[in-house]
């Protein structure tokens, strides 16, 4: 068929002309030290100055400490530019307060749901008399809060707060905004209200009825206006990396969600071509960049330092989009789809190690050799232990989409573990660290039991390790037993059992954690506990004056 | 560490520099181009698929029964696509010859499905073609099928004490799920889903016969 050869032909060549630019841009030395934009998100006098209003007093001491004495001597923070980011943070604390206290009321419900599906795979009998509850709603209703709710609120939220202080400036048109998040979280109630009653479009990851999906499509793009907006007013020359994602990713949203959910346009085979094409992107082209811009965010602003190339991003962003958007059809391998399709989604998720390794070489060289850095700072346990699994469930990705190992995983437990070190391990952990990062600038409050901060940490890093190795043994004993003609199928079900228990047991702690976060969010938001910050927060003014002499506002 | 200190600011822009046209434009054309490929070229591919002649449209019943399906989230456990007997032994389990396109001429929304906690079900009308069992096997999973960990669905049946009325399609449970003094009427949810799952039959050839020739011939002037 000349159709697929060309098909192919276009890719293969466009590929090997990829690669020549990179060679060509590796030569002429495109991928040293950052430049000027790497340092944008500093102001002048700021490098070498850590940042984290997680952080308590003394662990700030601690934080300043470890990043070096780099202070010392340094003239510091100028007035009117903490004065400038003081403005920048209260132009959005409203709407970024409203965004993520909707974000954690729907994590806590979509861990419920998510526990209650995970029991009911070993507890079949359990709960059966109620329809709404049956596993084939519950299961949905889990990742629909999940994904629109939770995750993808928090990941407005972060952005938006992270706009004004990208291009220091104050966020405008806050109000297109503020109607966005409301009509998004209405959506998402009523779509969950949707799936309990059966009113399901029955595509994953697109069950709300498209009635429901509007309000979401016009949600989505009037949380992009004000971004729009603001650009518009920009005090900054460079554009900083974050901006870029956080940019596309709501351009990408809107577009997405439109075409996959447009009544009465797909049909049979091509609609699953569609739904994963999709599935994948809503992850690769939406919470990737949102989770990304805040990583690379806050990690050199917690520690002060700039990210270790500029030009790296550059490539890992561009090579984020072109690949990760292809790689939809390797959802359907060994399915009756076009086989040109899936062999282009296979080879593009083998190229995603490209952004990856971007991605993986920037955010890590920038931790490197300040892991102490991590002791003190919350901010950034938790956003570098999220890029380190974003490492891991990329490449884990890109593995699965082999032919080989895909017969195994496919149609397993190994799948849902995967998605979640993705979803879980790698942007709830970082939306986790940047919450605790943004609130106390949003309600000018510090943290008021700073030990609920680490035992969150631990009760999800525990809860997601149980849950992500005893999930993804089973699944894989689960694929062997499978692929394996002599074993009856029965067999398949029955070993996976105490990996599903193990998973339940996970699946608690991590919701235990979550239970923990949501109760120090909202005693944060009732102002318990000490007032200790304020405006002189910013700069070095609230590092102990033994660590520094640099003076702020 | 060096990279501490921000090298020297360049005037003008870069060869490399981001600004939004350039962000805009980037990512909406590489958007386009994968929605083409992922998307639009499936779409222009798939949409003269015939539907093979063994396979029929599904009656207003089945229907309502795959309705039944969509909103329980059937497809949340089981498959609809079995795969090549190359890659799995998807047939020697019974469950049937790798799916086409064709096979899912009538299937909008698709049910391809991505888990196997239970077996694929393309095929299950013709591999247990039995009403009875499958209303049972509904009301009571592991009276027909030990070790199943799927949900009973008790709210798509009716208890009654005593005796059933006219009309009532009563189920018939083996002896040790049975209740005596009491019979399980099945509602019509449960009765529309049964009748969905013993149309799924697609034994019949994949690729369908070559038109006659004299016929392929008549179609030209």
């Amino acid at each position: 068929m000349d159709f697929t050869v060309s098909v192919l032909l276009g890719t293969f060549l466009m590929s090997i002309a990829a690669l020549f630019l990179f060679i060509w841009s590796m030569a002429k030395g495109l991928f040293g030290d950052g430049s000027a934009a790497a340092a944008e998100i500093f102001a002048p006098g700021e490098l070498g100055t850590v940042e984290d209003p997680a952080a308590t007093r003394a662990q700030k001491g601690g934080l300043q400490h470890a990043m070096g004495d780099a202070v010392q001597g340094a003239p510091g923070m100028a007035a009117q530019d903490s004065v400038a980011r003081e403005r920048a943070d209260q132009s959005t604390s409203l709407v970024v307060g409203i965004c993520l206290t909707l974000a954690v009321m729907w994590l806590v419900l979509a861990s419920l749901a998510g526990l209650v599906s995970s029991l009911k795979m070993h507890m079949p009998d359990w709960l059966t008399q109620y329809a709404w509850l049956t596993f084939g709603r519950i299961r949905p209703i889990h990742l629909n809060l999940v994904a629109y709710g939770w995750c993808s609120l928090a990941g407005i939220g972060v952005a938006i707060w992270l706009v004004p202080r990208l291009l220091k400036t104050e966020l405008v048109g806050a109000k297109y905004a503020l109607t966005g998040g409301a009509l998004w979280s209405v959506g998402v109630f009523l779509g969950t209200v949707a799936i309990a009653m059966g009113y399901s479009d029955g595509l994953e990851w697109l069950e709300y009825p498209w009635q429901i999906d509007i309000l979401l499509v016009v949600g989505g793009a009037l949380v992009g206006f004000p971004l729009w907006l603001t650009l518009l007013q920009r005090k900054v020359k460079h554009l900083y990396v974050s901006v870029w994602y956080i940019a596309a990713g709501l351009l990408w949203f809107p577009v997405l969600f439109l075409i996959a959910n447009f009544p009465g346009l797909h049909f049979g085979v091509q609609q699953a071509t569609m739904n994963w094409w999709f599935g994948h992107n809503v992850l690769g082209l939406w919470f990737t960049p949102l989770g990304l811009a805040a990583a690379y965010y806050f990690i050199p602003k917690v520690l002060g330092k700039p990210i270790y190339s500029y030009n790296l991003s550059l490539l890992g962003f561009w090579s984020l989009a072109f690949f990760y958007s292809q790689v939809g059809g390797h959802h359907l391998i060994g399915g009756p789809v076009p086989s040109w399709l899936i062999t282009i989604s296979i080879v593009q998720s083998m190229m995603m190690v490209i952004p990856v390794f971007a991605v993986a070489v920037n955010q890590h060289m920038t931790v490197l050799g300040n892991f102490r850095a991590l002791i003190y700072s919350p901010t950034l346990r938790f956003i570098v232990l999220g890029a380190m699994m974003y490492t891991a469930a990329s490449i884990q990705g890109s593995m699965q989409a082999l032919r080989s190992v895909n017969t195994l995983t496919h149609f397993t437990h190994y799948t849902v573990a995967h998605a979640h070190l993705g979803l879980y391990g790698f942007f709830t952990m970082i939306m986790f660290g940047s919450i605790y990062f943004i609130m106390p600038r949003v309600m000018n409050w510090e943290w008021p039991y700073p030990r609920l901060i680490s035992l969150h940490f631990w009760l999800v890093l525990v809860g997601f390790a149980i849950y992500f190795i005893g999930l993804s043994i089973g699944g894989w004993l689960q694929g062997l037993a499978m692929l394996d003609a002599k074993t009856p199928f029965m067999e398949s079900v029955k070993l996976t059992l105490p990996y599903l228990k193990a998973r339940s047991v996970g699946g608690s702690l991590m919701t235990m954690g979550h239970l923990v976060f949501a109760a120090h969010f909202f005693a944060m938001g009732w102002k318990f506990g000490p007032r200790r910050l304020g405006a002189a927060l910013l700069g070095t003014s609230l590092i102990p004056s033994r660590f520094t002499r640099g003076a702020a506002a | 560490m060096k990279n501490n200190a921000p090298s020297a600011p360049t005037d003008g822009k870069s060869f490399w520099e981001m600004d939004e046209m350039r962000i805009v434009s980037g990512a909406m054309v590489i958007l386009s181009g994968a929605t083409a490929l992922m998307v639009v070229m499936p779409y222009l591919l798939l949409k003269d698929v015939r539907p093979p002649a063994g396979l029929k449209p599904y009656t207003a019943a089945q229907l309502d029964g795959r309705q039944v399906y969509i909103a329980n989230g059937c497809v949340y456990c089981h498959s609809q696509q079995p795969r090549d007997i190359k890659q799995a032994p998807d047939a020697t389990r019974g469950w049937g010859r790798a799916s086409v396109a064709a096979d899912y001429a009538y299937d909008t929304p698709h049910l391809l499905g991505t888990m196997r906690t239970g077996p694929d079900l393309l095929n299950i009308g013709a591999r247990q073609p039995s009403k009875d069992w499958h209303l049972g096997h509904l009301y009571a999973p592991r009276a027909y099928s030990p070790g199943s960990i799927m949900p009973a669905y008790p709210y798509l049946f009716e208890v009654k004490k005593g005796t059933a009325q006219p009309g009532d399609a009563v189920v018939n449970l083996p002896p040790a799920a049975a209740v005596a003094g009491q019979v399980v009427v099945a509602q019509a949810e449960a009765l529309a889903l049964v009748s969905y799952l013993i149309s799924l039959d697609r034994t019949y050839p994949a690729l369908a016969p070559l038109p006659e020739p004299s016929a392929a011939l008549a179609d030209k002037p």
